[in-house]
C-alpha cells in the first residue's frame, strides 16, 4: 500500500509585469493505492498546477509532498526513483505524444529507461502494454500519432504511463478532448485498470458528473483553495459550499423544463 | 469504485480507420519520411540544378575542354566558338573551363561554410531556446550582437589579415558573419516546441535533458534546421563570389568571383560579354536553385504556402472571385422530401 | 516602458560589444603594420597623432590590457579615430565625414524605395494569388540571388557605355566643387540613379517574396475572413486588415536584411567608384590603412546598429501589441 501525503502547498507563479500569481493556496490532501479520488474545479482553479508539482515539473513554493512518509527527493536518482512510480496522463492526446515518433518508440523508452523488463523482452512488453489499453497490438505499433484517432492517442498515452508499472496515477482531464461519445469507454478503461493494479488515482476534471462515476472522493477546488471535500454521493447530492452548489446545479438537468426552472429538478436540492 | 455497464464503442473504437496490411520496417519508412520536405515541384528543381553543379565541379577534369589556366596565344579575347565554347580571356584561357573549375571553390567553401554556420546555430539556438532566464536571454543577447554586426566589412577585414587563407579559414570567416540567423529562428522554434506537452511527458518520465533535446526535439526542428542550412550556404556562395570580385580572398581559390575579378581588372566591360555575363549567371542561378529548395521546405512547414495559388486558380476557373465579400450561392437546393 | 528600457539595454550591449570588437580586432594582427608605417613615416607624425595610434593599436605594450581599454573608450568618445595612412595622415574621423554623407543617402533612399515598392508588389501579388501576378515570383527569386555588383556592371555595361543615358562612375561631374545650386544637384541625381537602381533591384527580390508569403499567411486567418464576411471593401480589407498585420514580420526582417544590403552597397560603391563610405574602405584595404578601416567598420556597425533601433520603434509603433503591454 502506498500513500501520497500533498500537505499544506503552496504554490505562487511571478507574472512579468503583474506581480505574483497565487495559484495554490495551503492545499493538503492524501491519495492511498487502490483509491480514486476526483479533483474538480474549473479553468484556473489550480488542478493543473496540483498535478505539475505531483511531477515534479514544477516545485511548490511552501509546503511539502510525502510519498510513504518521506519527502519526494528533487533530483538525481530519487527522484527519477519518485517518478517511477507516480506517473500522469496528459489532457491533449494531440500534444502529448511526439509527432515524429512511432507508438512503440513511446512504449519503449519508458520501460528501457526504468528497466522495466530485461532488453530482450521489451517488444513482448510493448505488445502487452497495448492489449491491456485494448489496442489491437501490430495496428498500432509502427505507426505515427497523427495515423490514430483522439481516442486511440489516449490509449497509447494511458498505456505509456502504465509502462513503468506505477503505483499512483494522475489524469489530468483525460476525456476533456475527445469525442463525447467516446468519453465512457476512455473512463471505463482507466477504471478497469485501477481495479487490475490497484492503482491510486487523482481523477483531475471539470466535469463533475463523471468525477461522481468514477471516484470515491471528490475534492473541489476553487482559485486554489479547497472548498469540499468528501465521498462522491454525499459531495454530489449534498453539497455543502456554494460553489459547489454552482457547479452542481450548472449540469443540465434533462427533467426541468426551461419554461419552468422551479420544475421538478429543484425538489433534488 | 462505480463501473458502468453502458455499452461501449470500445473495440470498433479502437480499431477505426487502421487499414488491415502490415507495415515496412520503421527505419525505412522513418528515413522516407524525412525528405518529405523535398517532395515538391520547387525543390525538387532546386535539386537538379544543384546536381548539375555538383557533377560539374566532381568531373570537372573530364567536362571542361582546357585546364583553367591554360593560355593560349593564338586566341586572345575571342567570342564563343567552336573550340572555346564561351570564349577566351585577354590570355587565352577558355571562359568555360575557368566556370566549370570556378564551380569546385564554390561549392566547396559554400558547404563547408554552410556546415560550420548551421552546426553553430544549431548548438546556440537549440540551448538559448531549452534553458530559460538569463542564460536564455544573454544567449539571444550574443546572437543578436553577432546579427546586427554587418557581415562584408568584418569579413573584409579578417581576410585581409592573411596573404594566401586556406580553404578552412574563408569557410571559417564566411561562417563567422552567417551563423547568428539560424540561432535566432532555432530559438523562437525551441522556445516553443519546449513547452509542448510531449516534451513535458518525457521530462515527468525522467529523460535526461540531453536525450530530451537530441531525441525528442532535434527531430522536429529538422525542417527548420535544413531551411536555416540551405539559406547560409546561399549566403556564403554569394560572401564568397563578393570577397573574390573585390580581391581580398587570393585568386589561388578559382571560384566565379575570381572570373570576374579578372574581367573587371582586364577591361573586359562592356564589349567582352562572353566573359562576364556566364559567371554571374552561374551565382544568380546556383542561388536560385538554393532558394527554390527553401521555398520547398517552406510550403512543407507552412501548408498553406502550398496549394494558395492552385486553389485560387481553381476558384477563378469556374468564376469565383476569392476576394469579393459575397459567397455566391451555386447549386439550387434539393426538393423538401415529402413529410 | 519595461520594453524600452529592454531594448535599450540590449542596443547598448551590442554597442558595446561592437566596440571591444574593434578594439580586439588590430590586437589580432599578424606583424605590426602600424609601428612599421609609423618608423618608415617617423617625420610625419605629430606627438598627438601618435599617442592616438598607439591606444588604437595596443602599440603601447608597457601598459596592462585593461588599461588599454579604458584608454580606448577615452579616446572613442572624444572623437578620435586616430590619423589615417593613405589620405595624408588627415583624421580618420574627418576622412570619414566626407564619405558618411554619399552612403547615407544612397542606401537610404535606395532602402526606403525597395522595401516600400517591394511590399506593395508583395501584398498585392499575395493578395491575388493565382492570378498573372504569380508570374513575378519566379522573377522576384532570380533577382533576390544575383549579386549586387555583377548587377550594377551590367548596369553600366547597357545603361551607360551602350545608351549613354546616365554617367558611369562618381557622385559629381568631375571638376565640380560640391555647391548648393541646382546644377549641382542634378548632377548628383545623375550619377546616382544607376547605383541606386542597382540596389533597388538587387534588393527588391527578397522584399517582394517575403511580403507575399506573409500575406498568404495573414489572409487564411479567421479575422480576414470574418472581415470580408461583414461586407467590407475588399481594398479596405487589404490595406487595413491584411497588409497592415503582414508587414510587421516584414519589420523585423528588415532588420536582419539590412546587413547584406549594406554589402551589397559597398561593393556596388566600389564598381560605380562612388565617393561613400565601401568604395573607402576597399582603398584602405588594398592601402592597408588600418587606422582608417578600423574607424570605418566601428561607423558602418554603429549606422546599421542606429538603422536596427529605428526599425524597432517603427515595429513597436504599428503593433498594439507592445502598446498594450507598456501601458
Amino acid at each position: 500500500m502506498t500513500t501520497l501525503d500533498f500537505r499544506h502547498v503552496t504554490k505562487q507563479y511571478k507574472v512579468r509585469g503583474a506581480g505574483d500569481m497565487l495559484a495554490l493556496d495551503d492545499v493538503s490532501f492524501t491519495l492511498t493505492s487502490g483509491q480514486t479520488i476526483a479533483l474538480v474545479g474549473q479553468s484556473g482553479s489550480g488542478k493543473s498546477t496540483i498535478a505539475k508539482i505531483l511531477t515534479q515539473l514544477e516545485r511548490e513554493t511552501t509546503g511539502e509532498v510525502l510519498l510513504d512518509g518521506a519527502p519526494i527527493p528533487k533530483r538525481g536518482k530519487g527522484l527519477r526513483a519518485y517518478r517511477q512510480r507516480v506517473r500522469m496522463v496528459f489532457q491533449d492526446p494531440f500534444a502529448s505524444l511526439n509527432p515524429y515518433h512511432t507508438i512503440r518508440h513511446h512504449l519503449e523508452r519508458p520501460l528501457r529507461l526504468d528497466k522495466v523488463v530485461p532488453s530482450d523482452r521489451v517488444d513482448d512488453e510493448v505488445r502487452s502494454l497495448l492489449t491491456r489499453v485494448r489496442l489491437e497490438p501490430d495496428a498500432v505499433i509502427d505507426r505515427r500519432p497523427h495515423e490514430l484517432s483522439g481516442g486511440q492517442r489516449q490509449r497509447v498515452a494511458i498505456a505509456r504511463a502504465l509502462a513503468s508499472r506505477p503505483e499512483l496515477l494522475i489524469a489530468d482531464e483525460p476525456v476533456s478532448m475527445l469525442d463525447v461519445s467516446i468519453r465512457l469507454g476512455v473512463l471505463n478503461l482507466l477504471a478497469d485498470l485501477q481495479r487490475e493494479s490497484n492503482l491510486g488515482v487523482l481523477y483531475i476534471t471539470h466535469d463533475l458528473a463523471t468525477a461522481r462515476h468514477f471516484s470515491d472522493e471528490i475534492m473541489v477546488l476553487h482559485h486554489g483553495v479547497v472548498v469540499e471535500r468528501g465521498p462522491s454521493d454525499d459531495v454530489i447530492l449534498n453539497p455543502q459550499h456554494e460553489y459547489t452548489r454552482a457547479l452542481r446545479d450548472a449540469s443540465p438537468d434533462p427533467d426541468k423544463h426551461f419554461a419552468d426552472p422551479s420544475g421538478p429538478a429543484s425538489s433534488r436540492s | 469504485m462505480t463501473v458502468s455497464n453502458f455499452p461501449t464503442n470500445e473495440d470498433s473504437e479502437a480499431r477505426e480507420g487502421l487499414p488491415t496490411e502490415p507495415r515496412r520496417p520503421s527505419s525505412v519508412r522513418r528515413f522516407g519520411q524525412s525528405f518529405a520536405m523535398f517532395r515538391n515541384g520547387k525543390s525538387i528543381t532546386g535539386l537538379i540544378i544543384i546536381a548539375v553543379f555538383a557533377i560539374a565541379a566532381i568531373f570537372a577534369p573530364l567536362i571542361a575542354p582546357y585546364g583553367p589556366l591554360e593560355k593560349d596565344y593564338d586566341a586572345l579575347k575571342q567570342p564563343p566558338s567552336a573550340e572555346h565554347w564561351l570564349g577566351t580571356t585577354h590570355l587565352g584561357e577558355d571562359v568555360f573551363s575557368q566556370i566549370i573549375y570556378g564551380t569546385r571553390g564554390v561549392l566547396v567553401v559554400g558547404l563547408v561554410a554552410g556546415v560550420l554556420a548551421t552546426f553553430v546555430a544549431v548548438f546556440v539556438g537549440v540551448a538559448a531556446g531549452y534553458v530559460r532566464g538569463w542564460k536564455s536571454e544573454s544567449l539571444s543577447a550574443l546572437t543578436n550582437v553577432f546579427l546586427v554586426i554587418p557581415g562584408l566589412p568584418l569579413m573584409i577585414i579578417i581576410a585581409s589579415q592573411y596573404d594566401d587563407p586556406s580553404i578552412v579559414l574563408i569557410s571559417a570567416v564566411i561562417a563567422i558573419t552567417g551563423w547568428a540567423w539560424g540561432a535566432r529562428v532555432l530559438r523562437a522554434q525551441t522556445m516553443s516546441l519546449r513547452n509542448r506537452d510531449f516534451v513535458q511527458a518525457a521530462r515527468a518520465n525522467g529523460e535526461k535533458l540531453l536525450r530530451i533535446i537530441t531525441v525528442e526535439m532535434l527531430p522536429n526542428l529538422t525542417a527548420i534546421i535544413a531551411s536555416s542550412f540551405v539559406g547560409t550556404v546561399t549566403a556564403a556562395v554569394l560572401g564568397l563570389t563578393t570577397l573574390a570580385f573585390i580581391g581580398v580572398i587570393p585568386i589561388t581559390n578559382l571560384n566565379w568571383g575570381t572570373i570576374l575579378f579578372w574581367a573587371q581588372q582586364n577591361g573586359a566591360f562592356p564589349d567582352f560579354w562572353w566573359w562576364y555575363i556566364p559567371a554571374g549567371l552561374c551565382i544568380a542561378v546556383f542561388g536560385m536553385a538554393l532558394s527554390l529548395v527553401n521555398f520547398g521546405i517552406d510550403e512543407y512547414v507552412n501548408p498553406r504556402l502550398r496549394s494558395a495559388g492552385e486553389r485560387a486558380r481553381a476558384m477563378r476557373k469556374k468564376g469565383l472571385s476569392t476576394t469579393s465579400g459575397v459567397t455566391e450561392v451555386r447549386a439550387t437546393p434539393a426538393e423538401d422530401p415529402q413529410p | 516602458m519595461r520594453f524600452i528600457l529592454r531594448r535599450a539595454a540590449f542596443y547598448a550591449f551590442t554597442a558595446w560589444a561592437a566596440i571591444t570588437i574593434n578594439f580586439f580586432l588590430p590586437r589580432f594582427m599578424k606583424g605590426d603594420p602600424v609601428t612599421a608605417y609609423m618608423a618608415k613615416h617617423q617625420g610625419d607624425f605629430n606627438p598627438e597623432a601618435i599617442d592616438s595610434l598607439r591606444t588604437l593599436f595596443g602599440l603601447d605594450s608597457d601598459k596592462s590590457l585593461w588599461q588599454q581599454y579604458v584608454d580606448y573608450w577615452g579616446q572613442l568618445l572624444t572623437g578620435d579615430l586616430g590619423v589615417s595612412f593613405s589620405k595624408g595622415l588627415a583624421p580618420v574621423s574627418d576622412v570619414i565625414a566626407t564619405a558618411l554623407p554619399w552612403t547615407l543617402g544612397l542606401v537610404g533612399l535606395s532602402t526606403i524605395i525597395s522595401f516600400a515598392l517591394g511590399t506593395l508588389m508583395g501584398s498585392v501579388i499575395g493578395w491575388k494569388r493565382g492570378s498573372r501576378g504569380d508570374y513575378v515570383i519566379p522573377f522576384a527569386t532570380f533577382f533576390s540571388t544575383v549579386p549586387y555588383f555583377w548587377m550594377a556592371l551590367i548596369f553600366i555595361a547597357v545603361f551607360s557605355t551602350q545608351l549613354g543615358w546616365f554617367p558611369a562612375s562618381h557622385a559629381y561631374d568631375k571638376g565640380t566643387v560640391p555647391n548648393l545650386s541646382w546644377d549641382f544637384i542634378g548632377q548628383v541625381i545623375a550619377h546616382g540613379t544607376l547605383p541606386a537602381v542597382t540596389i533597388v533591384f538587387a534588393s527588391l527580390g527578397g522584399w517582394i517574396l517575403g511580403m507575399r508569403n506573409m500575406m498568404i499567411t495573414v489572409l487564411d486567418e479567421d479575422y480576414v475572413t470574418v472581415a470580408e464576411a461583414k461586407g467590407l471593401a475588399p481594398r479596405r480589407v487589404l490595406r487595413k486588415y491584411a497588409a497592415r498585420n503582414a508587414v510587421l514580420p516584414q519589420l523585423s526582417s528588415f532588420a536582419l536584411a539590412l546587413g547584406f544590403i549594406v554589402g551589397g552597397t559597398l561593393v556596388t560603391e566600389l564598381v560605380f567608384s562612388y565617393p561613400g563610405v565601401g568604395k573607402m574602405l576597399l582603398d584602405a584595404t588594398n592601402a592597408k590603412d588600418w587606422p582608417l578601416m578600423q574607424g570605418l567598420f566601428l561607423v558602418i556597425t554603429m549606422a546599421v546598429l542606429l538603422a536596427n533601433i529605428f526599425a524597432d520603434v517603427v515595429h513597436a509603433i504599428l503593433d498594439p501589441r507592445t502598446r498594450m503591454m507598456e501601458s
